[in-house]
């Protein structure tokens, strides 16, 4: 049975990107930046409803308004800055940094 | 003629790029000593160092500790002090001890006096002490002068009298104060990082755009490389930009990797807020020079009329004690969440006051919330945080809660001698107090020449000093 007929697995952001990150911005606000490895992965994720501030603001549970969204054509990047769950390092924090809020963002398709 | 008058005096633009050495953006971690000598050799008229961070969170503005640990701190104290008194240098730390509340800037300054003994240095110190008291603060809150920096509440007057320490963050418009002194070391509390690298260059008469761009870049030493590290970074700073390298050879400052740093833990790539005016990066150039250096220029600087404040605050919740524990039983997975439920309800009932738990289930979701499909059902960590007035208490309900999940009855429990596996004993360990951000909030009108207190001495370590 051939085998490379089939459809290759579509790509994710953790394939299209050379760097995806979160950290703190302060300690009330998270920001996630994502670096492409070429234009045409940025220009995808750039335009795909699957990574529209509303999208993002869906996916990590908080309200649509509270997402800004640039778009760094230049840099082939993409940055989020959304609030955080609680002020760093308050009892009950999870991740005082916010270095391991990128998760998320991994397996999606754009 | 102290190292800050000489180049004040001296320096001028048209003389050549003034050299801004970065020799540490996190002091108590360990220096890479490699790279600094390399740095050294390169004759900077400014060595600057990043000592502190809101970053680890307010246990350490709250407790006034270091983070680092203190033998690590001296060493790296020793390192930068005695190169920058034996080559004349200006050196400059910002954010003494973590937070830079006082018992942290007296700390740091403790160890250098102790270096200058033990070394025999004699230089002339200046400090800045950040920290603000309550009382002003409560005022700017009665009047409308507080302003949160992103969701972060309105405090009430109480809870900012509870705060332990509140600390402002100093600017270039302090530093650039405190350099009017004659000063070779300049420790300064809570200060904006960039300002650390900023004030001489700007008090040279270089724009100062390009210096709180430069400031900006380099105050993470070689984090702005690829790959990225923390050895020393040189910028060599002109009038028309600036030119960035690492002391390490293998950690390359790419237009991309330092275009990329620019955006770090900045909730605007464009504009980026400092207490005298606002950063403007639309316009940044970055250009490859050769495979290891980039050349920075293009960011602009529209000034403020008034300096603004940015003011942090941590107050006391709590003594914290900490349960740590492994599950590996598939049926208790899958019910944890109502088995730690009815075990807190058990408890409370033998515990009684006014202690709290905040379960950190690793596995299931500690770190950010994950569907059911994700959760581990082969094994998970159980980090249990209790708080409660008093150490005892918090103990107490640790110890009780532990024994009464360890022999919690459970539908379909096959695992009847237990239900945590435990890497040591004791499993409770007491964590010392627990803190919460109050603050973090932008002061308006706040008199910033009598919020920061400036003093200046002279350490006299050498064996002269000693005699007289």
């Amino acid at each position: 049975m051939r085998t490379d007929d089939a459809a290759p697995p579509p790509a994710t952001l953790a394939d299209l990107t050379q760097v995806l990150r979160s950290k703190n911005a302060g300690p009330t606000l998270l920001t996630l930046d994502l670096f492409f490895k070429d234009a045409a992965g940025y220009a995808r994720a750039a335009t795909s409803p699957a990574l529209s501030g509303p999208a993002v603001a869906a996916l990590y549970q908080v309200s649509p308004a509270q997402v800004q969204r640039h778009l760094l054509p230049t840099l082939l990047a993409i940055k989020y800055a959304l609030p955080r769950r609680v002020c760093a390092g308050t009892p009950g924090d999870g991740d005082v940094y916010g270095a391991q809020q990128h998760a998320p963002l991994l397996g999606i398709v754009p | 003629m102290t190292a800050s008058e000489r180049l004040l005096l001296q320096h001028r633009a048209q003389d050549g790029p003034l050299r801004i050495l970065a020799a540490s953006g996190q002091l108590g971690y360990g220096i890479p000593e490699a790279a600094l000598q390399r740095g050294l050799a390169r004759q900077p008229h400014l060595i600057g160092c990043d000592m502190g961070s809101i970053d680890p969170g307010p246990y350490y503005l709250g407790s006034g500790e270091m983070a680092a640990p203190a033998a690590m701190v001296y060493r790296d104290l020793e390192l930068v002090l005695t190169a920058a008194v034996a080559q004349g240098i200006p050196l400059i730390i910002g954010s003494a001890g973590t937070a830079g509340a006082r018992p942290q800037l007296d700390a740091t300054v403790a160890m250098v006096r102790a270096i200058a003994q033990a070394r025999g240095l004699r230089f002339r110190l200046t400090t800045v002490a950040s920290d603000v008291a309550a009382e002003p603060v409560v005022q700017a809150l009665l009047a409308g002068q507080l302003t949160p920096i992103g969701p972060m509440p309105l405090p009430s007057e109480a809870e900012i009298r509870q705060c332990s320490h509140i600390v402002g963050q100093c600017g270039t418009e302090t530093l650039a104060r405190a350099l009017r002194e004659p000063t070779d070391v300049l420790i300064a509390g809570r200060a904006c990082d960039t300002a650390v690298f900023a004030t001489l260059p700007e008090m040279l008469g270089y724009p100062v755009g390009l210096c709180q761009h430069m400031a900006k870049i380099i105050e993470c030493t070689s984090l702005c490389c690829q790959p990225s590290a923390r050895d020393a970074m040189l910028a060599e700073l002109d009038m028309d930009g600036f030119t960035l390298e690492s002391m390490n050879p293998l950690a390359h400052a790419t237009p991309a990797s330092v275009a990329a740093h620019a955006l770090y833990e900045q909730a605007d790539p464009f504009e980026v807020d400092e207490p005298t005016g606002t950063l403007l990066l639309q316009q940044a150039q970055y250009q490859a020079l050769d495979a290891h250096r980039t050349r920075v220029s293009g960011a602009q600087w529209r000034p403020r009329g008034e300096a603004t404040l940015k003011i942090e605050g941590a107050a006391r919740v709590g003594e914290r004690c900490v349960l740590l524990a492994g599950v590996a039983d598939p049926t208790l997975l899958a019910e944890l969440d109502n088995i730690l439920q009815a075990v807190e309800t058990r408890v409370r009932q033998l515990v009684p006051g006014d202690w709290t738990l905040y379960p950190h289930i690793y596995g299931q979701g500690a770190v950010r919330p994950l569907p059911p499909a994700q959760q581990s059902r082969h094994e998970a960590g159980l980090v249990v945080e209790f708080i409660a007035p008093s150490a005892d208490l918090a103990r107490t309900a640790s110890g009780v809660f532990k024994q009464n999940l360890l022999h919690h009855g459970f539908a379909g429990r096959h695992c009847s001698a237990g239900n945590l596996a435990f890497a040591f004993t004791p499993s409770e360990l007491n964590a010392g107090t627990a803190y919460r951000f109050v603050l973090y909030h932008v002061m308006q009108a706040a008199p910033l020449a009598e919020l920061f207190q400036i003093e200046t001495c002279t350490v006299d370590g050498s064996p002269s000093g000693a005699r007289r």
